[in-house]
């Protein structure tokens, strides 16, 4: 039942526009992931919905009714904040009762409700504890628990899991997914974890200075980034400057700095333009240099550092052209082939290659991270 | 019983229907800010506009013109003499008190508050008798009076400064080879710069504007309240003189404080702390142990003999008046007594009426103020509610007097009440405002998502989290309206509206009262305030 629209929404704070034109659908029972950088907006995108804030332009629609004169305690729509303001004066209990009492619950009932939350929270056993006194996992079911007995079927997380330690972060992802899953929650989930939001998301959004750049299944984001900033901000990237060097009906060629030239399966863009090809980390193939290979996107370099990441290895190389590559490896592939130092070929698949526009403002600057 | 449980509940719930509504808001925030410019704000500078051509006259007037300028004068020596004199020393103690943990210094703690505590006219008479043997009344008694009375303000805020401050900071200085003295004096001092600014204007105005204590120990000297208190009561001054005098330096007084404070709390944050020359062989001596433990002694050495044991002196005389029959007449409420118990009543009633008008009104300027709702113009209102503390009390009730006084109908006791209210609403708006702050916005954010009204969340979640705030800023109003002299001295003009202050000074400053009852009267006085103070402190405790 709980849906969402978002339609030419606008919001600035004096002459800063944290949210630009933006427009979004969110389905009954979605599970919505936004990724951004630091300060593109996630936040207020989400105070937005709750109604903690009022959009300069643009409508906003719960349940497809209007709601942007709709207060904050009308909406039902759960909101828990990034650290999330529990309130530290009253008891565990009391926190997720004061939903359902605010709301004009009787109150035996909203005990009750509040203490079945917490049950499948598994919190019940500390109902009399005070916020402070839990440990930050607890804190964080707590907030949830509180969003759920308000009767709130939207749930508005704001990096729920940016206050807790890396372990406790990926064993309580699926936790979370599970829950709304079992409450028939809609839920948008605002991160700047980039595996984190790829393995929660129904749908991904990639939020960028007040805009959505790009939304879509984690894997269509993945495989098919619209932009560099995408390619670059979910999931490690190679990228090379060129320009087409020559093209036919299936493809085109692209001379890379001082030379080399690599085939795309991209005949879209017309021979003298000025491009940036991209390859994941782990599309791409070390080679040992002990017989001479031969065929197209054929690179040869040297490697100039191994880290060892657990299950991946990465290997940085320094191409003969200058430019330089990535790659990831599973350890078990690779471990102990090859050191630092070494000269060796990398070989790139055409199907791997994605083309994109030069940037007006050059490489660089659309691979900040802001 | 339950009928009425269910009447009470059934008109929360309307309450708090109505307190989402925009109208009602509006009524409540704006009904604040018309209370604050009527009652607070406004009257005083109108007061003063009204009479400012009566000035005229004291031009003819040359000796009378040049008392006034030198009191004026004296009255900012005094002020800065003080501030700066006891920040110096009160430092110190401060440190002493947020850094050591022994049970001296948690005796010394506990002493800090007394001259804070006792009213300032019971306060000078006490000073007056301790000194008495070694000084007259002068420009010293006065300074060594204020010096005690301001000290505590300091300490407290400094204390309160050290105790949030994180001593990362001045530990990694330390790791990086500083000296003590040299980490707190380039990395403490300079981060504790806004502590130290606020605490130098509070022990400023607390000069600028005592009265009650200041008159009694000035003898020849004369600063600006203490010049009006006398032209009020002076017999050999004709009323159009007096009038115009009263209102040359009232307003002199007035704007110079204003303009002097604004001009301090915008550039003394610009003021560099000399934080990038180090003397290491001087600094490493004054941080040696010996050195530490000269400052600590020294420090509790001019705490005890300046500020505790002149304000403590009462204590004596007062014995003498317990057993000599004094208190026995005093009960019996025979002449002078019954005026001593009528004024009682007059200050505890004014007392408790400016304090509960405050906090009515003042709650929703404080969200106000806390909350920024009045957008660009929050900082505007914050400025103007801060005023009525800045300015010297008894310029304050001379010009209210000048105000209300054309009201012929309103009783003197509703413009004794109002300027009450007026030197006091500051405190309580702005600790209360302050305590609003300190709580993350996100919280009331979150509560009003999980369906609470506006005024379920102010009743819920604002109010239990400012709870102390709040009835400390209300001790606070409490205490200084039951202590202020000037501005009661500028307004009562029938002995009829007398606050017990006024009275006091008058007894302590007149022939024909004894020292025992002098001595009784301040120690009552003590006494009550104390037994109040306590009664509000339990009765907080209790509502925990």
């Amino acid at each position: 039942m709980p849906s969402i629209k978002l339609v030419n929404v606008t919001k600035s704070y004096g002459n800063v526009t944290a949210i630009k034109n933006l427009s979004l659908n969110v389905d009954d029972g979605e599970y919505v992931c936004v990724l951004g950088p630091t300060g593109s907006g996630k936040t207020t995108l989400l105070k937005l919905i709750a109604g903690i804030i009022k959009p300069d332009k643009g409508e906003i629609y719960i349940d497809n009714k209007l709601v942007n004169n709709v207060s904050p305690q009308e909406r039902n729509v759960a909101y828990v904040p990034q650290y999330y303001a529990l309130f530290p004066h009253l008891r565990v209990i009391d926190n997720v009762a004061f939903g359902p009492l605010s709301r004009g619950v009787r109150r035996e009932d909203a005990y009750e409700i509040s203490m079945k939350t917490l049950e499948m929270m598994r919190l019940s056993w500390r109902a009399d504890s005070f916020p402070h006194e839990l440990s930050g996992g607890m804190q964080q079911r707590l907030a949830l628990a509180r969003g759920l007995a308000s009767g709130a079927k939207i749930l508005l997380l704001d990096e729920p899991l940016g206050a807790l330690d890396a372990r406790l972060r990926v064993e309580l992802r699926f936790k979370l997914k599970d829950m709304a899953e079992r409450n028939k929650l809609t839920v948008i989930h605002v991160t700047h974890d980039q595996e984190e939001a790829m393995s929660l998301a129904d749908k991904l959004v990639i939020l960028r200075n007040g805009e959505i750049i790009q939304e879509g299944s984690p894997s269509h984001i993945y495989n098919e980034p619209a932009s560099i900033f995408v390619a670059h901000f979910v999931g490690g990237a190679n990228f090379f400057e060129g320009f087409v060097a020559e093209k036919d009906e299936y493809g085109s060629w692209i001379q890379l700095r001082n030379g080399p030239l690599l085939r795309v399966n991209d005949a879209t863009r017309p021979v003298g333009e000025k491009v940036v090809v991209m390859v994941r980390e782990e599309k791409t193939e070390i080679l040992k240099m002990v017989k001479r290979v031969e065929g197209i996107n054929l690179l040869t370099g040297r490697i100039e550092d191994i880290r060892f990441l657990g299950n991946f290895i990465s290997y940085s190389i320094l191409l003969d052209n200058g430019d330089k590559i990535v790659s990831r490896t599973p350890t078990i592939a690779s471990i102990g082939r090859f050191k630092i130092g070494e000269r060796v070929y990398v070989r790139l698949n055409a199907e791997d290659l994605k083309i994109f526009s030069y940037p007006s403002h050059g490489l660089y600057k659309e691979l900040e991270v802001i | 019983m339950r009928s009425r449980t269910t009447f009470a509940s059934s008109l929360s719930r309307i309450m708090d229907d109505l307190s989402s509504k925009n109208s009602i808001k509006y009524i409540v925030y704006s009904s604040s800010i018309i209370f604050f410019l009527s009652l607070i704000f406004l009257p005083p500078i109108i007061g003063i506009l009204e009479n400012i051509s009566s000035i005229d006259v004291i031009f003819q007037d040359p000796l009378l013109l040049s008392r006034a300028n030198a009191a004026i004068l004296q009255s900012f020596i005094m002020a800065f003499a003080v501030a700066l004199l006891d920040l110096i020393a009160a430092l110190p103690l401060a440190w002493l008190i947020a850094r050591s943990r022994t049970r001296f210094v948690h005796f010394i703690d506990t002493l800090v508050d007394i001259p804070f505590l006792i009213p300032t006219a019971a306060l000078g008479y006490s000073a007056l008798l301790f000194w008495s043997p070694l000084t007259q009344p002068g420009f010293l008694l006065v300074f060594l009076l204020q010096f005690a009375f301001s000290y505590p303000v300091i300490v407290r805020v400094m204390v309160g400064e050290l105790l949030n401050y994180k001593e990362v900071y001045e530990v990694a200085a330390r790791t990086l080879g500083a000296n003590p003295f040299t980490a707190v004096r380039t990395i403490t001092l300079p981060l504790l710069k806004p502590g130290v600014i606020a605490s130098f204007l509070l022990a400023l105005a607390r000069s600028l504007s005592e009265t009650g204590a200041t008159v009694r120990v000035a003898g020849l000297w004369e600063n600006g309240p203490v010049f009006i208190f006398r032209v009020l009561d002076a017999v050999d001054i004709p009323p159009y003189l007096k009038n115009g005098v009263l209102v040359y330096v009232s307003s002199i007084l007035m704007l110079t404080s204003v303009i002097l404070f604004f001009l301090i709390s915008l550039l003394a944050p610009k003021l560099r702390f000399p934080v990038k020359f180090v003397f290491p062989g001087i600094e490493r001596r004054l941080s040696s142990p010996s050195a530490v433990k000269f400052r600590d002694i020294l420090a509790s050495l001019i705490f005890l003999f300046i500020v505790i044991f002149p304000s403590l002196f009462i204590v004596l005389p007062v014995m003498n008046a317990l057993f000599d029959g004094t208190l026995n007449i005093a009960l019996t409420g025979l002449d002078p007594w019954d005026k001593y118990w009528r004024t009682m009543l007059n200050s505890y009633s004014i007392s408790l009426l400016a304090t509960l008008l405050n906090i009515g009104f003042g709650l929703p300027a404080a969200v106000l103020i806390a909350r920024r709702k009045l957008g660009k113009a929050t900082p505007v209102f914050k400025a103007l509610v801060s005023v009525p503390i800045i300015i010297p009390s008894i310029t304050l009730g001379y010009s209210l007097r000048l105000f209300w006084g054309r009201y012929g109908f309103l009783h003197e006791y509703w413009i004794l009440l109002f300027s009450h209210m007026a030197i006091t609403y500051t405190y309580f708006v702005e600790s209360m405002a302050a305590a609003i702050e300190s709580i993350p916005i996100e919280i009331e954010e979150v509560a009003s998502t999980l369906g609470a009204k506006p005024l379920i969340i102010f009743r819920r979640i604002t109010l239990p989290l400012t709870k102390y705030s709040a009835f400390s800023g209300a001790i606070l109003v409490f205490t200084r309206a039951l202590g202020e002299t000037g501005a009661a001295k500028a307004v009562a003009r029938t002995q009829e509206c007398w606050t017990l202050p006024i009275l006091l000074v008058n007894w302590i400053l007149s022939e024909a009262t004894t020292a025992s009852q002098k001595a009784l009267g301040a120690g009552l006085y003590i006494a009550f305030s104390f037994v109040s103070l306590l009664a509000l402190r339990l009765l907080t405790r209790r509502t925990k």
